[in-house]
């Protein structure tokens, strides 16, 4: 273990960290803006050109409210709700692969912050303890429609977990593995002639379908944000907050969106592969095709984050119970039928 | 550092535990079970035994934990509520728990420290212990999918309503 790589993944996280924050501060801004469009208005348009300051107004707007503690409310976990709610948000940045290495001055700079082989696991793990932050948080404000929300989203996680562990488990069946540079790698052979484009989602149509709806159900996304359902609920779980604390809770879900986005570009949609990938490597030199790579990857995060919010403007919210059957009866047989598929397939064409 | 991350996660998981027992808010203590298993899947980190302590997160932190969260917060549970229970039952309590101490004093004294300097083993991995489980214990594995399949099946059953009730 010396210094300099020591020092490399600090730097990395440091950067990954900025990156993602940055990416769901302007993600708020995006929504607004689309949700402008979508309806035929402009969206905020007044701090800085073309309002691209409004994150920062709205964040120092944040810090600057009252901080209302209830009075009946468990302190201690009354504010532990929404810090575990941003932890758990930041920690699955850790395994995404950006690209594989950058060649400086001779020394690779391997550009994934821990390349673990438990990786999609890991993944698991984090979405699961998700939870936590709002259950905590619901509960701790003493409040009836809070506990509600909190309880919502507790079932609503762990029933959208299981169709999601099971979509994935068809995809380890086809990589063999479940660090995600191994699968990113494998995404990069040749398919139809042109490199990087051997891509899960080829492969995978159906589990990824399942894979996606689960990811909206997870980052309490419209057309699943029942644990937040205003009209049921007032605010949902965090009717009592204000303030940062508030913040917060509304940072972590577009932290979660940018995190599930990376999550399905790397897994599905290549990761830092693009067409023609091999091309550019040998004509262009390995620094410059891991840096188009990295590009590529933001681009299609970005088209997720897209798509997160065209959904949310699009869909209207699901019924309680809709939920729940569309989770358990029909994701998850879904999902099930998928591995079969996928089984049957590797036994047919993979001898 | 390893001795030392060790003792930390050791003292962690200890301290934890007894709190499970001494806060008198049910919420409090199943909090900080979790951090108790955060302890032992530090403990399963140590032993690099990856799969195991990521599943043990999962399945006990992620899955488990919720659903006694979840049962805990709607019995809203707190110190006025709380039925007084007779000084009997704290007898019990004691005797047994005392019991079960000198159980585990007993059998943990005879043992022999061979283990103490566990080479680093790859056996945790997940490649690894998915070879010796499709292997070696291909039985007792599907037994046990089986033995899994059968209480879901019983759950399913007891958590169904009655047919004849509702009609």
């Amino acid at each position: 273990m010396d210094i300099y790589f020591i020092l490399g993944k600090l730097i990395l996280i440091v950067i990954i960290f900025a990156i993602s924050l940055l990416t769901a501060m302007y993600s708020t801004y995006g929504e607004r803006k689309i949700a402008g469009f979508f309806q035929d208005r402009l969206g905020p348009d007044r701090a800085g050109p073309w309002g691209i300051l409004q994150p920062l107004a709205d964040g120092g707007k944040l810090f600057f409210k009252e901080e209302i503690l209830p009075v009946n409310a468990n302190m201690a976990l009354f504010i532990a709700g929404p810090s575990l709610s941003m932890l758990t948000a930041c920690m699955s940045t850790a395994i995404i692969p950006w690209g594989t290495y950058l060649d400086i001055f001779g020394t690779k700079f391997v550009l994934q912050v821990a390349d673990v082989n438990i990786g999609l696991l890991y993944i698991f793990g984090v979405v699961s303890l998700g939870v936590y932050g709002v259950m905590i948080g619901g509960w701790a404000s003493n409040n009836k429609y809070s506990l509600l929300g909190a309880v919502r989203a507790a079932s609503q996680n762990i029933s959208y977990e299981l169709a999601m562990g099971l979509s994935v488990i068809a995809l380890i069946m086809l990589n063999g593995s479940l660090s995600l540079a191994e699968i990113s790698r494998n995404q990069g052979e040749s398919l139809f002639g042109l490199s990087g484009l051997n891509w899960n989602i080829f492969y995978q149509p159906l589990g990824f379908l399942i894979f996606i709806v689960c990811a909206f159900a997870e980052c309490n996304r419209t057309p699943f944000d029942l644990p937040e359902c205003e009209t049921e609920l007032v605010g949902g779980y965090h009717t009592e907050y204000s303030s940062m604390k508030l913040g917060f809770y509304l940072f972590a879900e577009y932290i979660n969106m940018f995190v599930s986005s990376a999550f399905m570009a790397v897994l599905y949609f290549g990761g830092y592969n693009y067409p023609g990938i091999n091309f550019v490597e040998a004509n262009l030199g390995h620094n410059a095709a891991v840096i188009i790579g990295l590009a590529a990857l933001f681009a299609k995060i970005l088209f997720f984050i897209f798509f997160f919010m065209w959904v949310r403007w699009t869909v209207p919210r699901f019924r309680y119970d809709q939920l729940m059957k569309l989770g358990w009866q029909i994701l998850i047989p879904l999902a099930i039928f998928n591995i079969l598929l996928t089984g049957v397939g590797i036994m047919l064409f993979d001898n | 550092m390893i001795d030392k991350v060790f003792y930390f996660l050791s003292f962690l998981a200890i301290l934890a535990g007894l709190m499970v027992v001494f806060t008198k808010n049910p919420v409090h203590s199943v909090l900080y079970l979790i951090l108790a298993f955060f302890a032992i899947a530090g403990h399963y980190i140590l032993l690099n035994a990856q799969f195991l302590a990521v599943v043990h997160i999962i399945v006990y932190a992620g899955a488990i934990m919720v659903l006694f969260l979840f049962v805990i917060m709607f019995l809203n549970l707190n110190a006025e509520t709380e039925p007084q229970k007779p000084i009997f039952y704290k007898f019990i309590g004691v005797i047994l728990s005392g019991v079960l101490l000198t159980l585990f004093v007993g059998a943990f004294r005879k043992l022999d420290p061979i283990y103490s300097d566990l080479p680093q083993t790859d056996i945790g991995l997940i490649k690894n212990l998915g070879i010796v489980l499709f292997n070696e214990f291909t039985l007792p594995f599907e037994i046990i999918s089986i033995l899994l399949l059968a209480a879901m099946v019983g759950s399913i059953l007891i958590a169904k309503k009655d047919k004849a009730v509702v009609e």
